[in-house]
Formats: structure tokens, sequence, C-alpha cells
């Protein structure tokens, strides 16, 4: 059992908890993700480690379906059933020079480690979040902290700037950044939309797939995308790869496979599981 | 029937096969109970006493972990099932398991001498039936009895896996009073005996009694512990293990690099398989792992993960199971039992046939298979007759879904992540086939990681080898005369 030591609301339906879970936090590097399951029936998911100390690893979760809603009902001193990790590659870090770190929505938690390994490394790191609206923005402190520059865009301006982070990136390339490295974690449509920015300009852009797992290990083969042409395992070939060639299309197609299901997973817990009045009429 | 030990050959050889009850077809594609039932000890002593007693027990050798067959049927004969279930434990701990899906038709039943004198593979006397039976009468009554363990030597032994060939490398050692560790990277023990093998020809029960029962001896499970990634060979060395046993089995899906492999509903049989096994997704929604709900299946492939993916598929509720193979039926490595079954309950075959695209709909789902016809030339290395396109005969076949089980190659994680021990080009670990060690001091491998996908028997044979090796290993030190490292 993996108990939640810390869990925190970060933003609406956001949560941060710090689990114990000594063996994979000694062994994991930046980019690397868990599988977990909060009960002994729950379905397994992936997850990317967003930060960690010799004995816990951070994890990030926003509520999206049933699993996630389990997450979000569990209070510290609760246990995670099962933690399994560190799995797939880790990030290739290394000394390039100006690199550019987007996180969008809860692709912030992921690129957290990736902007600290790179500052530890020697680079200069800008770093573009992208969120809805203020609220939803997470991690701007630990992201400062990791970066050199923290640039801000939100989709309504109610925080930084408004826009998306394609716009953020096109602004530094147009003010003369010698961009040698990008990394972007965040939704499927926004890393695409990043590699087209990048392509073009032949900047090297690595971006990190969250796709369907099960075991996480190569044995399913239900997270493979198709990269360059060829079939890739997310879990053992990735979870990161070079944004360009990624078939993003594709992926996007694959990852909305169970919403039908996973919708119905969802409202039966909500249902049974959470209180039907609202909170102005509880508080009567 | 005390006196059997006095019935003439002659007439023993008259003694009718008996026949192990099954649920009928129509009953059992709507459920995921075991299809065949078991004997009745009435019946057991009855197919025991067929046996002949030959002094030269041919049945032995077919067994791959040398079972003492005449031994263990003439405690049957005699209605002493606890003595019976003694002596297959000497040699194998996992008789519920074995007596279900070892292919006994190849291996200790073809070579019986009551097969060759009636001239009947159906015939045979049924040793894999009675070694189920007596596992299953001492699991129904009572607690197994656990053997004497010696004390402790010391010596501590990590298992990388807890399929086959790992537990009977965990269940020998810790019998010889050594510590063991197993470390497996799911949640729940057992391999591809739980996440492959489906429940209606093994259910999960069973394997978790086995489990239990190394538990109760004393060896420790780790889960969720990614050998490699968790921690690496060389730091669980450094942690204090005395010798590492690999046994991580062939879990890597292979595909056939046709386009519209990666649709939607283009699963690997693994995945199917684990969805529906180890996850539950047959009792969706209330398990939280589902599956497509699919009308019209194709299976491509003729191997038993292949029947076991079709026969799953019907019991998910498909109209319309294909089993598509581009051999005849002759060719198919399935077990006949397995492709016999698969037909009493409504499997299409679609033999010589082979798949050449997977065309999707415009929300990149499958919307059916275009497949080629095949006909059979010279035979090839491995014997079979390879199997030719007919040019111009390709035809649409309309399915939903498409589960593809050609096999599965190595699982690379030990091997990328532990430079001294030395594969083939195929991914395969390379072992002294005597004793099962690796390139890297102190570390065996057996099972599927080594054969590539074989049979549950044959993976717990090479544990069987390797804890011999170990022993002597743990005693000497000696690691001469094993295959080269990689420089």
């Amino acid at each position: 059992m993996y108990e939640i030591l810390r869990k925190e609301d970060i933003a609406p339906r956001v949560c941060k908890y710090v689990v114990r879970a000594p063996a994979v936090a000694r062994a994991r590097k930046a980019g690397q993700f868990v599988i977990i399951r909060p009960k002994n029936d729950s379905e397994r998911i992936p997850l990317t480690i967003a930060d960690g100390d010799e004995e816990t690893i951070t994890l990030v979760v926003q509520e999206v379906g049933k699993t996630t809603a389990i997450m979000a009902d569990l209070k510290e001193g609760d246990s995670l059933s099962d933690v399994c990790g560190p799995l797939g590659k880790p990030t290739h870090i290394e000394k390039v020079g100006t690199v550019v770190i987007i996180g969008g929505g809860i692709g912030i938690a992921p690129a957290h480690p990736i902007a600290q390994a790179m500052k530890v490394i020697g680079n200069r790191v800008l770093t573009i979040l992208g969120a809805r609206s203020q609220d939803l923005l997470i991690m701007e402190e630990e992201m400062r902290r990791a970066s050199d520059e923290v640039i801000i865009m939100t989709d309504d301006g109610s925080y930084g700037k408004k826009g998306f982070v394609t716009h953020a990136l096109q602004d530094l390339i147009n003010a003369g950044n010698e961009i040698r490295q990008v990394v972007a974690i965040g939704p499927a449509i926004m890393m695409k939309m990043v590699c087209k920015v990048t392509l073009p300009l032949h900047i090297p852009t690595l971006v990190s797939l969250n796709t369907i797992m099960i075991d996480g290990t190569g044995m399913c083969g239900g997270c493979r995308v198709t990269v360059d042409g060829k079939t890739q395992f997310v879990c053992v070939d990735g979870p990161e790869f070079d944004g360009h060639q990624v078939d993003f299309d594709l992926m996007m197609r694959r990852q909305a496979m169970y919403l039908e299901q996973e919708r119905l997973s969802y409202d039966s817990y909500v249902q049974k599981h959470r209180c039907k009045l609202t909170p102005e009429a509880e508080a009567l | 029937m005390s006196n059997w030990r006095e019935v003439k050959t002659k007439d023993r050889l008259k003694i009718p096969a008996q026949k192990m009850k099954e649920q009928a077809p129509e009953a059992r594609v709507r459920n995921m109970q075991e299809v065949p039932l078991g004997f009745t000890p009435e019946q057991a002593i009855q197919e025991a006493q067929r046996c002949l007693q030959c002094n030269n027990a041919k049945c032995i050798e077919g067994c791959p972990v040398g079972i003492e067959i005449p031994r263990f049927l003439a405690a049957v004969a005699d209605g002493d099932f606890a003595k019976a279930v003694a002596v297959v434990k000497e040699t194998n701990l996992l008789p519920a398991i074995c007596g279900r899906v070892c292919p006994q038709e190849e291996q200790c039943q073809v070579v019986c001498t009551v097969t060759k004198a009636l001239k009947s593979i159906e015939n045979s006397v049924g040793i894999g039936k009675l070694e189920r039976f007596v596992a299953d009468y001492e699991r129904i009554h009572g607690q197994a009895v656990l053997p004497p363990i010696p004390p402790p030597t010391g010596k501590r032994i990590g298992v990388v896996g807890s399929g086959p060939a790992g537990l009977t490398v965990a269940g020998d050692l810790i019998k010889l009073g050594h510590a063991v560790t197993v470390f497996e990277a799911l949640h729940r023990p057992g391999g591809v005996l739980v996440y492959g093998i489906p429940e209606f020809r093994l259910p999960k029960e069973i394997v978790y009694k086995e489990v239990e029962y190394l538990h109760r001896l004393g060896v420790e499970f780790r889960y969720n512990f990614v050998v490699g990634k968790t921690l690496t060979i060389e730091q669980l060395f450094a942690d204090g293990y005395n010798a590492i046993f690999v046994g991580t089995g062939a879990g890597l899906p292979k595909f056939m690099n046709i386009p519209g492999e990666n649709l939607c509903s283009v699963y690997s049989a693994n995945e199917y398989l684990t969805r529906s096994n180890l996850m539950r997704a047959f009792d969706f929604p209330l398990s939280d792992t589902p599956l497509k709900a699919s009308k019209k299946v194709a299976v491509v492939g003729g191997g038993n993960v292949a029947m076991d993916s079709a026969r799953t598929a019907m019991r998910l509720g498909a109209e319309a199971v294909y089993i598509v193979y581009r051999r005849s039926e002759k060719e198919m490595p399935a077990r006949l039992e397995e492709i016999h079954h698969a037909k009493e309950e409504g499997v299409i075959f679609h033999l010589l046939q082979n798949p050449t695209k997977i065309v999707g709909d415009d929300k990149g789902w499958v919307a059916g298979m275009e497949v080629q016809r095949m006909e059979l030339g010279e035979a090839d290395s491995s014997g079979r007759r390879r199997p030719i396109p007919m040019k111009g005969s390709e035809y649409f076949l309309d399915v939903d879904t498409v589960i593809i089980a050609i096999g599965n190659d190595p699982n690379p994680l030990i091997p990328q992540t532990t430079s001294k021990i030395r594969t083939t080009k195929w991914g395969n670990i390379v072992v002294d086939p005597q004793t099962q060690r690796t390139s890297m001091k102190g570390v065996f491998a057996g099972g599927d990681i080594v054969l590539g996908a074989a049979t549950v028997i044959l993976a717990m044979g090479e544990g069987r080898r390797a804890v011999k090796a170990i022993t002597k290993y743990l005693q000497d030190d000696d690691w001469t005369g094993t295959p080269e490292p990689i420089v």
C-alpha cells in the first residue's frame, strides 16, 4: 500500500498528492511515469511523476472519470492500492543553450521535472504555461523556481496574456531567441499546434504522450502510436517522442476509444458515492 | 475394486475411457465458467485403472518435468487421492494448472502404451484429467500439507516474474531453505496464467491458491516491481541477492505491419485477453476496465492464444467471430481440444486466408478487413507447408474488431537494462541448455524469455533445471562454461 502523505487542491477538480513510494522515488528520473490503481479493484491508469524526493513521489491528478474521481475522494492518510514504476524512458537531458518548456493545463505537472533537470544541467529555461483561465493554472510557483523566465497564457485573458501557448512561442521566436529545444506537454491538440510552429523552423520538439495503457511494460500494446510511419509503444519506447513525427490525429482517436464507457462508469460512481445536494443546499 | 492390480492387460484395455462432463456449448458461451467440469471420484478411479503400469514407463520420459505417472495413477486407482497428489507434487508444484493447460496429447499421452495398443489418442489414459482431478480434490478437501523446510541457508534468490517458470523456481528453492523473493510487474501474481489464459480454461482462483501455498511456504512476493526499472539486476545483487532467475516471458505482442493496424478496435491478443482476464472487462460496468462491445470480430492467428481470444469474444457477446489463419487446420499450432471447443461454440474458421489491410471508418474504427486467399507450397524450416498468396483473390470481410494473435516476442526490459546478459537477434536470452545460466554471473533464465512463446510445462521444466544449477552455483560459486557476455 502506498500512503498519501499530503493532498492539496490546486485548482478546481485538480489535486496534488504526495505519495510514499520509496522504491519508485529513488529510481525515478524526469519524464518517467507510474501506473496506479487507487483501489484493489480499480483499473490501471498511467500518471506522469510531477516531483519527488527520497521517499515520495508527487502526482497531479485531474478528475476526468471514475478512477480519478476515486482518487479525488481519497484523503491524507489513505493509501493507493498500487503504484508501479518508474516506467518509460527518462527525458534526454543535455545542455544545448536555450530550451523552451511548454506546459498546457494538467500537462504542466509532468513538464515540471523536465524544466528542473534542464535548468540544473545549465540550460536557459524559458517556460510557457497555458490554462483556460487563472483558476485552472497549476504549479506556477514550482515552475518559476525551475525556470529562468515564465510566460503565462490564458484562453480568456484572466491572468497573464490572453491567447494560446503557440502565440507565446511565436513571440519568443520573433524576439530572436535562439531556441535549441522545445518540450511540449499538454492536450494532444496543443502539442500538435506547437509542432506546427516549430517544424518549418527545424526546432527539435519533444512531446510526452498520454495514451491508454494497461501494464505499462510493453505487454499489451494498447498505448501504441504511429511515429514516423512506424508503430511505437508509448510505455516502453516513450513516453516522449519527436513531435514532428507523431501522428496526433490517430493518437487522439485512440485516446477517445472508450469515452462512452468511461462516461457510464463515471456517472454511476458519482451517483452512488457523491452527495446529491449542492453545497448551498447542504449549508441550510 | 481393490484387486485392480490383478486384472489382465487384455481386460484393462477394455475399460472404457472416461469422458469428462462439460458445460454445453450453448450455455457456456454465455458465461466465463470453466468448460470441462472434472471427473467424479468413481470416474477417476476407473480411468486410473486403465493404466497398464508399464515397467518402461514411456509417459515419464514424455513429461517435461518427469512426473512418476504410473505411481501417481496407481494411487488414484487405489482411491488414495492424497498420496496421488503427493507423488505428483514431488516433481510438479502446480498440478491443478498443468492438468488443465498442458498439451498431454503431445507429451505423456502420445507415448502411452494404451494409446498405441488402441491406436487412438482419444483413448489414451487421461493422465492430464487425472492430474487435474487429484489437485482439485486436494484443494477442495482441506489445505495442502506443507512439506518440511530445512533450516535457512542464508542465501537469497530473486525471481523475476511470477509466471509458470518463476513460480516453479520459487517453490523449489524455498523447499531447499533459501530465502526467495518474487518480483512481479503487475498487481497480481501468475503472469500469463492470469493475464493470458481465460477463466473458462483456467480459473484464476486456482492460480491464486497455488501462489498462496508458496506464500505459506515463505516465498515473499513483491508486486508493482519492474526489474530493470524499479531496480536493475545489478542493484539487486548490490542489495544482497546471491542469484537471480529471470522468467519474464514472451510478453511483447507482434503485429503484422499492414495498413490500418493502429485503428481503434484493433487489439493485440495480449491486450484483449488482459482486459478480460486480469482486469475483468467481462464484468464491465461492475469492473472498471472496458472492452469495445463488438459485433463481428476477426482473430488473426491459429494458436491457443487465437482460440482463447475468439472464445472470449463469443462470451463477450459478439454475433460472429472468425479465426483467420493463413495455413490449413492441419498446421494450426493450437491444441485439438481448443480448436474443437472453439468450433462447438460457433467460432467460424477462415483457413488459408491472410489479412492484407484493415479498413477504418471516418472516426477511426475498424470497418472491415481485406483478406487474401492462400495456397500451401513447399515445407518451410518449421516443417509446415509454406502459405503462398493467391493473386487477385482478395475479398472484404465485414468486421468491426480485429484481434492480432500471431505471437509474442520476448520482453526486452531486462536485456535492455542489463548489458551483460546476451540475447539472440530475436531478443531471447541466451542460456546454457544444461544449467539455464546466462552470460552474466549469478543470473539464470528460463521459460518463454529463453524459448520464445512455448508452453506452461516447458517453462516449468526450464525452471526445474535452473533450480539444480542454482543450488550448485550457491555451493561452488563456479561460473565456467557459460555463454560469453557481450563485449
